[in-house]
């Protein structure tokens, strides 16, 4: 007497289930990216994808390369910590091309009132005057040079 | 088009191939920046911030952050003397063009510069339903733009109101302490434009860092403590009615 004699539908129905399990395995290899996993449940990829992304502040030690001379007047002057992009903004186009990139010129009416624009949250040591009372309307730079603003101090540029 | 048998079976292995290079591709990384010697963090001087929205600027720019959202943003708290629990706290456009003068006399006022304080136990990456967002070996958390569906769990889980969905990509967006800029050996773009010098990149693995003796020699903390998230945002000089 054969035992297995009934046993068709038991085989057909392990073989849909061993098809199933690599249908699975081979859709799960194909959708999962291959970094997923490499440092945690999510794709590794992604930190190189996201690394890539343009820069757009130069850093002032770019600046600082080609412009010596004008650290060489901050640094003698209060704004000596004050980053070179800190005012004349993002520069990285000027930094990879310095021939045809020009930096757009700056206001100082605009600029220095950023900072130095009197308010009660600022700490209290920090140099601020009310614009409109301080200088009856001149411009900063007839007396400040922004690179070395202690007046008096500091030549061009 | 007939492919014979022969044809097939020298097409199909190539086709393959193809296929690993498709999955392969990364772009390209920094070559000398290993991930595993570096820890960051951020270290924010409340006694130097003069609210100027420099960083708010310097980051929309770099980022292209959307108008109207941000990655970073400063509060100015103003604490009245009879009642220290309850502070009053603006943030005109984040910051971004400086603040109005104060009218109310009186009290206590100052600047309190925010973004994300890239936790190591963070909870925006514990609830992410899809390993869109996650914290990278050197304690950067990310958004993985490609896997995040806009759920938005992470933005209700971050204590700090820190992240928000971009309006045109329809997903969570957040600072990424400048990742692209700190491994290539720069600081990030809103510590690059802070005048004062309020605001400082801080690699805690490196011991050369100035990061470990201000620690030790400042009364430094950290927001929201009793949350267990493993800020890495300092505060320096933080008064207690900051929440």
């Amino acid at each position: 007497m054969n035992s297995f004699k009934d046993a068709e539908h038991l085989l057909r129905v392990a073989l849909v289930f061993v098809a199933a399990t690599v249908a699975f395995v081979l859709v799960r290899a194909v959708l999962v990216p291959r970094s997923f996993g490499e440092y945690g449940h999510y794709r590794g990829n992604a930190i190189t994808e996201i690394a890539a992304q343009r820069v757009v502040f130069a850093g002032h030690q770019a600046c600082e390369t080609c412009h010596p001379d004008v650290v060489t007047v901050k640094n003698a002057g209060k704004h000596t910590g004050v980053n070179c992009e800190a005012c004349h903004g993002a520069l990285a186009t000027h930094a990879a091309d310095p021939v045809t990139v020009h930096p757009p010129k700056l206001d100082t009416a605009i600029l220095c009132v950023r900072c130095h624009e009197a308010n009660d949250a600022k700490p209290k040591g920090f140099p601020q005057v009310v614009a409109k009372d301080h200088s009856s309307g001149l411009s900063c730079e007839t007396c400040h040079q922004p690179h070395s603003p202690l007046v008096g101090l500091g030549a061009k540029p | 088009m007939k492919f014979t048998r022969r044809q097939m079976l020298i097409l199909l292995p190539a086709a393959a191939v193809a296929w690993e290079a498709v999955l392969a591709r990364t772009p390209e990384a920094s070559p000398n920046y290993k991930v595993t010697e570096h820890w960051w963090g951020m270290l924010v001087d409340i006694s130097k911030c003069i609210g100027c929205g420099n960083c708010v600027r310097a980051c929309a720019t770099e980022n292209n952050v959307p108008d109207g959202y941000f990655r970073t943003w400063i509060e100015r708290y103003h604490v009245s003397d009879d009642d220290l629990a309850n502070p009053v706290v603006d943030s005109p456009d984040g910051g971004k063009n400086g603040f109005p003068p104060i009218l109310e006399p009186g009290g206590k006022d100052f600047f309190v510069p925010k973004m994300c304080n890239h936790c190591a136990d963070s909870p925006c990456t514990q609830v992410c339903p899809v390993g869109a967002t996650f914290i990278t070996p050197d304690g950067v958390v990310l958004v993985d733009k490609k896997y995040c569906i806009g759920c938005r769990y992470c933005i209700q889980a971050c204590p700090y109101g820190c992240r928000f969905l971009n309006p045109k990509t329809q997903t969570a967006e957040k600072c990424t302490l400048c990742y692209h800029r700190i491994t290539k050996g720069l600081t990030t773009a809103c510590c690059e434009a802070c005048p004062t010098g309020a605001r400082q990149l801080a690699d805690l693995k490196n011991p050369n860092d100035p990061i470990h003796a201000f620690l030790r020699t400042h009364d430094v903390q950290v927001l929201k403590p009793y949350m267990a998230t493993g800020a890495k945002l300092f505060y320096n000089d933080l008064d207690g009615s900051v929440r």
